[in-house]
């Protein structure tokens, strides 16, 4: 009966690596789409206030972003402790925004330039006055879409 | 005798255990998308057109410095902004040309005549709080969408967000143009008309 006798199973069996790229074409897949891209780097504190009552922002590309806030710590001594505005990766004052509006369009097609929204991304702790500014220079280039960009949640939060 | 190799693991299923893996996480993480309170600026004209609106007709909301909300000159909490609002666009107060006959307010003759008329003034000063301002803004769109939410859901017995919603998903069609037309009549029934300009009462 030699025949059935068990080979002495000294040496382990070779673990299959046919499913390695399975495994890495799924971490790939994975990374690909959960990254976001940031498109600008922050300059300024940009803690956004709560809403409810929101609408989504779908089309990333015909969205134009002005961010406002106090400069962060790093940029406090060049650009002081004031609220300031940032386009693309700048300061920038008042003034520049019908420039940076008008530089957006040119670069969009034609046909999308109605359907263009300007994203205010504001700091919360900002006061009216600059806002105020920013939308009087947004009325003055007929930028009329505008939304404040937050964060969900209760309002109540933001009075604090 | 024949040499037999020790069994190796089958791994056929591997792959299905990855694409389990792979719709997980497609599945579970969301990607960051922006979101916020939409608004539409008035666009410059060269003659501002005063408008007459009657006092009655007037919701004044205004923001002081010291961040404090002030509706008809009264001071109020922000949590009963929304219902102070609902009461005077829904009021309905007018009579003939002007009954508002889905109304549902007091019909007080005081308040708003007709949501067609009826104007929110916002007025804020250069020191508010951005997210004070906000919080306001929140509770007014909010006020408006409760409003149309169950004239929706009268009419059509599913709210005003819902029917947006849907709005996305539905292909161009005849039911889209349905639903568009409703949304419309909906939105048509309560305007927003939530005035930043500045308004002088005439004496």
């Amino acid at each position: 009966m030699s025949k059935f006798k068990k080979k002495k199973s000294g040496e382990l069996p070779a673990i299959s690596t046919a499913s390695l790229p399975d495994i890495v074409f799924m971490l790939l897949f994975f990374f690909m789409v959960a990254t976001v891209m940031r498109q600008n780097t922050l300059m300024i504190e940009n803690k956004l206030p709560y809403a409810d009552q929101i609408e989504k922002l779908d089309k990333k590309d015909l969205v134009m972003y002005i961010y406002a806030g106090k400069p962060s710590s790093r940029y406090r001594a060049s650009a002081g402790n004031q609220p300031r505005i940032q386009l693309n990766d700048k300061f920038a004052a008042v003034e520049d925004i019908k420039a940076f509006i008008l530089a957006e369009r040119t670069a969009k097609r034609e046909e999308l330039i109605p359907f263009l929204t300007t994203a205010l991304k504001v700091d919360g702790d900002t006061n009216m006055g600059l806002v105020g500014d920013i939308k009087k220079e947004l009325r003055d280039v007929q930028a009329l879409k505008i939304n404040y960009t937050t964060r969900q949640g209760d309002a109540a939060k933001n009075l604090k | 005798m024949a040499r037999r190799l020790a069994p190796s693991i089958n791994s056929g299923s591997m792959a299905d255990i990855a694409f389990l893996l792979l719709i997980f996480f497609l599945i579970s993480t969301t990607i960051e998308t922006d979101q916020g309170i939409s608004r539409k600026l008035p666009p410059l004209i060269d003659d501002p057109a005063t408008a007459d609106i009657k006092e009655k007709n007037l919701f004044k909301v205004e923001l002081n410095q010291l961040n404090q909300l002030l509706v008809e000159d009264h001071l109020i909490k922000i949590s009963d902004l929304k219902k102070a609002a609902i009461a005077f666009l829904d009021n309905g107060g007018g009579s003939g040309d002007l009954y508002c006959d889905y109304c549902k307010g007091e019909r007080n003759l005081k308040s708003s005549d007709h949501p067609d008329k009826a104007v929110i003034s916002l007025s804020k000063s250069r020191k508010t709080n951005y997210a004070f301002y906000i919080a306001v803004q929140n509770e007014l769109v909010a006020a408006y969408s409760d409003l149309r939410n169950r004239e929706a859901k009268r009419l059509y017995g599913i709210s005003y967000i819902a029917m947006k919603e849907n709005l996305k998903n539905e292909q161009d069609g005849n039911d889209k143009r349905i639903l568009i037309a409703r949304i419309n009549r909906v939105r048509s029934m309560y305007p927003e008309r939530l005035s930043e300009a500045v308004t002088k009462s005439r004496d």
